[in-house]
């Protein structure tokens, strides 16, 4: 079974199209990474898949359902992390805000949500800061937090919209070695505007500007030759492989993906 | 001071100082963390147009008043919801409109105008026993709220986005804390006044966050500190033969601006 499976997608905002005839079948423990450029719709399909957006045109089917079914099967790690830093939050009320469960004790949080929490962190490795507040974390920190909210729901699905966006160098490998680790039990979808990740953790790749081209790189090291022996790869090669099909449309909108002849 | 505890309406005035300050305390929490200061700001203001209403009509004041005031703060849930970017303008629209229609109605009310600077800047030596009911009443019934519905609070004021994803209703929860702090807004009006209420609403607040880890903790102790300001505040009003309001925000000001010097937190 498809993990999700989208057929003739269309979205657009008042009269803005932003997606347009997208299909994307995402297979159980794909390490999936979304590119293209800003404004190319890349937020608004997560969001879509998420159940933020309700459906215009087009289905979705998210482990057989409708998106606003498998919910509790999905772990949302949101783009900016950094709101509401000053919130007198404890770390662990944070990881416990992921738990999914129908019923729940009269006050407070039950045991089970707190060693689900506990688990969770640990996974992340942040078990440690399980009673810091929450603004006394790093960026980083921060965003293996998040990751662990996600994971307490017990996700068959994480979903991470630009998780490395505010972070660090060495922060961000951190995360994607995690991820990597994650994602031999959890299908990943990653949206990222960085190179590394697809070259070196995801086997899927999807360039959506309006369109989508789905591009199978678990062979990449095959499918891409690398220049010299330190085995590294040229952006603008990749970038033109995987947009081929788009590349004039995101001409001129991000100087990221401008493409030089 | 102590002789002066021997007349009822000092009584009164203690204790719904009390009741008043630690509702404030609660609510104001919530109003921080959400980011809601303005929106409290135009409630407080809209309610002055029950005050008028309920004048005019001869109904209790108070009555009015709180009809006004949950009317403005769900039609401010209604639109603030969705939109947060460009809201301010017209919560600035409502709280100047509200006020309005206040004067209007007074204007047009017969015979004897009652005092308004009472509602504008407080009237605490004023409270009657059915506000003392009244106050206890809302002060539990904030109790009740913000302990069996904390985790959804949190979730929703931390992170409603996600709190949305997880299937807690935010429109409820978010239309309930305005709710509440409309009526917080006005029994707070009967102690400091609506001009006043934003600072008791924000000031122990301030000073309870960086004290705090939880949100549960900063809202226990912000009632705490809003009740010492509120009796310093009554105490200096008394002794000196100040107006009341305006004495627990003085008050409330300079121990703020000691917490900050002690501390030397930045403003921000």
């Amino acid at each position: 079974m498809k993990v999700i499976d989208i057929k003739d997608l269309y979205f657009r905002y008042e009269k803005q199209s932003v997606l347009e005839n997208i299909n994307l079948q995402i297979e159980e423990k794909d390490f999936l990474a979304i590119i293209g450029p800003n404004g190319g719709g890349k937020s608004t399909l997560l969001k879509l898949i998420l159940a933020i957006h309700p459906l215009q045109k087009g289905e979705i089917y998210v482990l057989g359902k409708s998106p606003s079914k498998s919910l509790g099967q999905m772990g949302y790690v949101p783009q900016n992390t950094n709101i509401n830093i000053d919130f007198p939050i404890k770390v662990i009320e944070v990881v416990m805000m992921g738990h999914t469960r129908k019923e729940r004790p009269l006050l407070g949080y039950g045991k089970d949500e707190i060693l689900c929490a506990m688990g969770a962190l640990t996974q992340v490795g942040m078990s440690d800061f399980a009673q810091n507040k929450i603004a006394s974390l790093s960026g980083g920190q921060r965003q293996r937090v998040m990751i662990a909210r996600a994971l307490c729901a017990n996700p068959k699905i994480l979903i991470l919209d630009e998780p490395t966006s505010s972070i660090d160098i060495n922060g961000q490998k951190e995360i994607y070695k995690l991820l990597k680790q994650l994602n031999t039990y959890i299908t990943i979808i990653v949206v990222s505007h960085d190179i590394s990740v697809i070259l070196e953790y995801a086997n899927k790749a999807a360039h959506i500007n309006k369109n989508l081209s789905y591009h199978d790189i678990s062979d990449k090291h095959s499918t891409f030759h690398t220049h010299g022996n330190d085995e590294h790869f040229c952006e603008i090669e990749l970038l033109q492989m995987l947009g081929s099909e788009n590349c004039n449309t995101c001409e001129g909108e991000n100087p990221k993906w401008k493409l030089k002849p | 001071m102590i002789d002066a505890l021997q007349y009822e309406f000092m009584q009164h005035a203690l204790l719904a100082g009390m009741l008043v300050s630690f509702a404030s305390g609660i609510i104001g929490s919530l109003i921080v963390v959400n980011r809601m200061v303005f929106l409290a700001g135009g409630i407080a203001h809209t309610s002055y147009g029950g005050i008028g209403l309920a004048v005019y009509l001869g109904l209790p004041i108070f009555f009015g008043a709180s009809i006004f005031a949950v009317a403005a703060a769900i039609l401010i849930a209604t639109l603030t919801l969705k939109k947060r970017q460009r809201i301010d303008t017209l919560i600035g629209l409502i709280w100047a409109v509200g006020m309005a229609i206040g004067v209007i109605f007074i204007d047009i009310s017969p015979g004897y105008n009652v005092d308004l600077m009472g509602y504008l800047f407080g009237s605490i030596l004023a409270v009657s026993t059915e506000d003392i009911y009244f106050m206890s009443i809302l002060l539990l019934g904030i109790f009740f709220v913000v302990i069996f519905w904390y985790r959804d609070i949190l979730a929703v004021s931390y992170d409603s986005q996600y709190a949305n994803l997880r299937g807690i209703n935010v429109r409820f929860f978010y239309t309930l804390i305005l709710i509440l702090s409309a009526l917080t807004i006005v029994i707070a009006i009967k102690v400091v006044g609506l001009i006043l209420v934003i600072a008791m609403l924000t000031i122990p607040v301030y000073i309870a966050e960086k004290l705090s880890s939880s949100l549960f903790i900063m809202m226990f102790l912000s009632g705490l500190i809003a009740t010492f300001f509120t009796l310093m505040g009554l105490w200096f009003s008394y002794t000196y033969n100040l107006s009341s309001g305006a004495s627990i925000i003085i008050v409330s000001a300079l121990f703020f601006a000691l917490f900050l010097i002690s501390t030397k937190k930045d403003i921000l």
